[in-house]
């Protein structure tokens, strides 16, 4: 049984096809759900809150059926809506706290929770201050804590990076990908940024024009056509020595752009192999990270004409 | 997973030297009690009412609405001065002024203290879309709407009843023969329950339909302080004129002057307008309006809010 299980599904609005009969599984850890403006993510994450009904299909969440059991899913799913939704006026301590009352948490334990979860999404001392003055990336960080509140069995994420510079962008996916990994919540986030996403998903699913495009694990992306950028310092040569030594090793590794290392993906050893040769060579390893390319690919290969990578 | 030395991903780098030692205490599940929708639409309800008098909000939330509580107790408490010290002097044996009149002399207050208060609980999650984080949990739309019209009107009605229990005090302390006084004061009690319910109903619709804070207290002053000037014009060149049943029609379309006239009507209350109804279709008519008022501004708001996107 599935986290998210949908057959079939439909949203038909007036004008468009918001969503045109989707058959998506979602399991546990993290799902990134990647798709351009008006792909239909934020459409699906309302149905799946039994927010806004189906036209046709359906869908369950934990089990639950959408169309009749909403109430059961709201207790047991936090959102994290993608527009705004703070009031100015108030904490976020005190936002947080109430929401986890009226996610059904007795005020004591609403207020452990609150504190708790705040210092997880890392707001410090302006918790206590009204949310009115506070950054793009804080505001963010108080909707992620409404919808942790309650200890959810799932959260949804809508474009929980939007608005953010790249450092707060990264600090939102290592949170995002904590929640799913070391809170044990099984997480599905959106992004209309292609490429973002495979960072910190186990799985991702790309949607176009209300249709699944693809969904896969995002290991079967790294073993397909997976490679890691590298980028190391120590010596101005570093590069070189490390991509002979990986060369060495046996891996498949080429110089790219900016004096990054690209190595392909040979299985789940191969970053250990990186990091092992970096300290054995003496070297620091200032990055890793999979090659962001490949989303992309999937929508070349798909043929969405209409999606711009960015 | 959780030892901050660890630092695998480039991301977390900042996140983690933020947060700093707390860090490592690791994320707890939590498997208290979870209340259900009984529990939580009454602390959503004590919540707003508290609000509504500015507990648990700023200091300056605190001002306005302590101002004009005092401002309504005030007169009772020196009606209650008079009354204990000079009831012989003065012959008196009963109220200087009837309960049922005491809405009618103060409501400025009043209408001032609906149309400040009403756009802080109903205009407020709408204008934020703080709305969208209560309809994704648990309690149902109509709860919601129900639960916030509550808390209104309990708030109004503590308003108009705090004074005139002041007064009933009085009259006891006064020696008024308790059996009448404590008639009348029953009556008057469910008069300023009916008030409460007109205007907490109209007052929080015309909120719902205008979401700016500023436009929105205008827009109830307006309504309820206009409606009540010109129905009392009307019924002042009414009397003058023997029009009589011209002005009992016209004390329908003021909350104040229709209350009045239903405690008229129904308690025998002393007229505090210069045209009460004086039939008994009048009086029905009366009654009849009243209730509209109170539910068609429920059945308004339901249609108000089943608009309000997620
Ligand atoms: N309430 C609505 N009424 C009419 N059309 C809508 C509504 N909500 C979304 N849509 C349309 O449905 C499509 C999918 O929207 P949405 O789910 O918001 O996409 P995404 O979140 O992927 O950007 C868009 O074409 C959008 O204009
Ligand atoms: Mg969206």
């Amino acid at each position: 049984m599935g986290v998210i299980e949908t057959s079939g599904l439909t949203k038909q609005y007036p004008r468009v096809t918001a969503l045109d009969h989707l058959d998506v599984t979602v399991g546990e850890g993290v799902t990134g759900l990647v798709g351009a403006n008006g792909a239909g993510k934020s459409t699906l994450i309302k149905i799946l809150l039994g927010l806004v009904p189906a036209t046709s299909g359906s869908a369950t969440v934990l089990g639950h059926d959408v169309a009749t059991d909403g109430g059961r899913i709201r207790a047991l799913v936090g959102y994290m809506p993608e527009h705004d939704c703070l009031p100015a006026d108030v904490s976020a301590s005190d936002l947080v706290v109430h929401m986890g009352q009226m996610s059904g948490l007795p005020y004591a334990a609403a207020r452990e929770r609150a504190s708790d979860v705040l210092r997880h999404v890392g707001l410090a001392e302006e918790r206590y201050r009204p949310i009115g003055g506070y950054s793009t990336g804080m505001k963010q960080r108080a909707k992620l804590a409404q919808a942790l509140v309650h200890d959810p069995r799932l959260v949804l994420l809508d474009e929980p990076t939007n608005g953010l510079d790249p450092s707060s962008r990264d600090d939102m996916l290592a949170l995002v990908r904590r929640i799913g990994r070391e809170f044990g919540i099984a997480v599905l986030v959106t992004s209309h940024l292609l490429g973002e996403l495979e960072r910190v998903s186990d799985h991702v699913v790309v949607l176009d024009g209300g249709r699944l495009l693809r969904s896969s694990a995002t290991t079967d992306f790294l073993h397909a056509t997976g490679s890691l950028l590298i980028e190391v310092q120590g010596r101005p040569d570093a590069d070189r020595l490390l991509g002979q030594a990986l060369v060495d090793a046996g891996l498949v590794a080429r110089p790219a752009d900016g004096n990054l290392i690209e190595v392909e993906v040979r299985d789940e050893t191969t970053p250990d192999v990186v990091r092992d040769l970096t300290v054995d060579l003496g070297l620091g390893l200032v990055r890793m990270q999979e090659r962001h390319h490949r989303i992309e690919d999937v929508f070349r290969e798909g043929g969405a004409g209409s999606v711009q990578p960015v | 997973m959780s030892s901050p030395s660890e630092t695998t991903d480039t991301g977390t780098d900042a996140g983690e030297a933020r947060t700093g030692v707390i860090h490592d205490l690791g994320y707890r599940p939590y498997g208290g009690p979870r209340l259900g929708e009984g529990p939580v639409a009454w602390s959503f309800f004590t919540t707003g009412l508290r609000n509504t008098y500015g507990l648990g909000r700023s200091a300056r939330s605190k001002v306005l609405p302590m101002i004009l509580l005092g401002l309504m107790l005030l007169p009772a408490l020196i009606l209650v001065g008079v009354l204990v010290q000079a009831k012989n002097i003065l012959d008196l044996d009963e109220q200087i002024v009837a309960y049922s009149t005491y809405p009618l002399t103060t409501q400025l207050l009043i209408s001032v203290f609906v149309a400040s208060q009403a756009p802080a609980l109903i205009s407020r999650d709408l204008r934020f879309r703080t709305i969208t984080l209560y309809l994704a949990r648990p309690m149902r739309r109509s709860v919601y709407v129900l639960v916030r019209l509550a808390s209104l009107t309990v708030a109004t009605f503590v308003l108009i009843g705090a004074p005139l229990l002041l007064m009933y005090l009085g009259g006891l302390l006064a020696d008024l023969p308790p059996g009448r006084e404590t008639g009348r004061f029953l009556g008057a009690i469910v008069g300023a329950a009916l008030l409460a319910a007109c205007l907490a109903g109209l007052a929080a619709l015309v909120a719902a339909l205008t979401i700016r804070r500023g436009l929105a207290v205008t827009a109830v002053i307006v309504v309820l302080l206009v409606s009540y000037t010109v129905v009392s014009t009307i019924q002042g060149i009414a009397v003058g004129a023997e029009q009589e049943v011209v002005g009992e029609v016209a004390g329908l379309f003021s909350p104040y002057t229709l209350v009045n006239g239903l405690q008229v009507f129904l308690f025998d209350s002393p007229d505090a307008t210069p045209t009460p109804p004086s039939s008994d279709a009048m009086g029905v008519l009366y009654v009849v309006a009243t209730l509209l008022t109170v539910l068609g501004s429920i059945g308004g708001l339901m249609l108000r809010y089943r608009k309000v996107s997620p």
